[in-house]
């Protein structure tokens, strides 16, 4: 199991860390590895609202575009503009250098735990 | 889905498999830009055998030059020629290369996806011929080693046959096929591709396949998947049946009639002359485009401003030798839009401009 324990997931394959009222949102192992290797991030602009599960991104590889989906209701605080010019981080390291965006919430949907999503992956 | 022979290795290389015309193939074994990168600059190996084989004997020259469009009797024995097989209204039914190892003995490499219409074909037209079509695809595995280093790794593995010679690659030109002995197995090595780098295609009985990929592996090899073939291919300007080559298109639409014979009787024939110095409805064009966000299959292209589409991208992908996204599409003909035309492709949502260029996007240095 990849899936760190501390995360929540979606079933859209995005990972959420917690913090306060900010969360941390990345694209799991899982979703890299399906996309192959990633050679471009289109994310949000910092100060613009997310709606639960409205598109809000995307994320290319060679042989395909993958949608990210705001897992919460918010705002963009910060976007991890480092991949701009190396979006293949999200691939090496997709739990940490390769996070996408932090979005301070207003409210928080029902998330799965990691061994929800790992069930859900065939983990 | 099919497996090929070396299905089981690519599940223990941790291969990402696809289906691509009803076989499991690898897609990748780790990051596809990589194994790209690899062939570009060094050498990959790739597991082609789904692609279908198909031996003609007997009065295989002149049932070829019926079948298919181009001229391929004239090819000297031990040479190949890409050519297609077209319906009678001159629709295409697959791109091939045809070998010839003899005048008695021809080889066909067919895509998989259309290995039953081509075999079907072939049939319907050996009326008259004294000809025997085998498709032996079910009993050859076919490996594509390519890249700058192929040819030096392959000569090193390359042993001595029954009468102590050695083949000797340097003798090989492009396009050309010779028996040889790879660690005393006898096998048939084609100097083709479908990556615009040199390399070889190893044809090699079912049962020394896993033999021959690990030979070859062994000396530093990436296994590469179909992933990167896809990118080497499309930087090569090398057309994908399916998506620049359809029954609805001719060789002219994909600007490939030099490929056809006219001085010979051949299925399509009239159709296709009926073609000759006429505008195609649609013409398939290299475009360039700027940044990193690549059109692909199926965008639109419009000219600057103008909110009606001329046509569609075929393939596309953000180029990983180039830099920049690259595109095949096909536009209306009447256009007859020179390179350094610029265009827009609607990128889900956002008109990305992009510019017609020469084909190919990529060639190789000498």
């Amino acid at each position: 199991m990849t899936n760190p324990e501390n995360l929540k997931y979606t079933k859209e394959h995005e990972w959420v860390l917690i913090e306060g009222d900010v969360a941390t949102v990345g694209i799991t192992r899982y979703a890299a590895d399906a996309l192959g290797e990633i050679v471009y991030v289109d994310l949000p602009k910092v100060g613009s609202d997310t709606t639960y599960m409205k598109i809000c991104g995307e994320i290319e590889s060679t042989k395909s575009v993958g949608e990210l989906y705001a897992p919460m209701d918010g705002e963009v605080v910060e976007a991890n503009n480092s991949l701009s010019s190396a979006p293949e981080t999200i691939n090496d390291d997709p739990y940490g250098a390769g996070w996408l965006v932090k979005i301070r919430f207003t409210s928080l949907p029902e998330l799965l735990s990691a061994a929800d999503y790992n069930a859900l992956t065939g983990e | 889905m099919q497996t090929t022979t070396l299905f089981e290795k690519h599940q223990s290389l941790g291969a990402t498999f696809t289906d691509f015309g009803g076989w499991n193939m690898p897609v990748r074994y780790g990051s596809d830009l990589d194994e790209h990168h690899a062939v570009r600059n060094s050498a990959g190996l790739f597991d082609i055998s789904h692609m279908a084989e198909i031996a003609i004997l007997g009065d295989a020259e002149e049932f070829l030059d019926f079948a298919v469009v181009s001229k391929v009797s004239a090819l000297a024995d031990g040479r190949a020629k890409y050519t297609m097989i077209c319906e009678a209204d001159g629709g295409v039914i697959d791109d091939l290369i045809v070998y010839r190892i003899s005048a008695k003995d021809y080889l066909i490499i067919a895509n998989a996806s259309n290995r039953k219409a081509v075999v079907k074909a072939l049939e319907h037209r050996k009326h008259g011929f004294n000809v025997d079509i085998r498709d032996i695809s079910d009993d050859f595995s076919l490996l594509a080693f390519q890249g700058p280093k192929s040819a030096e790794i392959l000569q090193s593995l390359i042993t001595a046959e029954a009468d102590g010679a050695k083949y000797d690659l340097s003798n090989l030109k492009y396009y050309a096929i010779a028996p040889a002995d790879v660690a005393g197995i006898s096998v048939m090595i084609a100097r083709t591709g479908y990556t615009g780098e040199d390399g070889f295609e190893i044809l090699v009985a079912n049962s020394s396949a896993e033999e021959i990929w690990d030979l070859i592996s062994q000396q530093g090899v990436s296994p590469c998947g179909l992933a990167s073939r896809d990118t080497l291919r499309l930087e090569a300007g090398m057309p994908l049946y399916g998506h620049e080559l359809e029954s609805d298109l001719t060789p002219f639409e994909a600007g490939l009639e030099k490929i056809i014979s006219f001085d010979k009787d051949f299925v399509g024939k009239d159709a296709l002359q009926a073609k000759v110095g006429k505008t195609p409805a649609r013409k398939l064009y290299a475009l360039k485009g700027e940044g990193r966000r690549a059109a692909r299959a199926d965008y639109e292209i419009f000219l600057p401003g103008s909110e009606n589409p001329i046509g569609k991208v075929t393939s596309g992908v953000l180029s990983p030798t180039l830099g920049y996204p690259i595109a095949m599409a096909y536009l209306l003909g009447e256009l007859d839009l020179p390179v350094g035309s610029k265009l827009e492709a609607d990128v889900r949502g956002t008109k990305v401009e992009y510019e017609v260029v020469a084909m190919p996007f990529y060639k190789r240095g000498r």
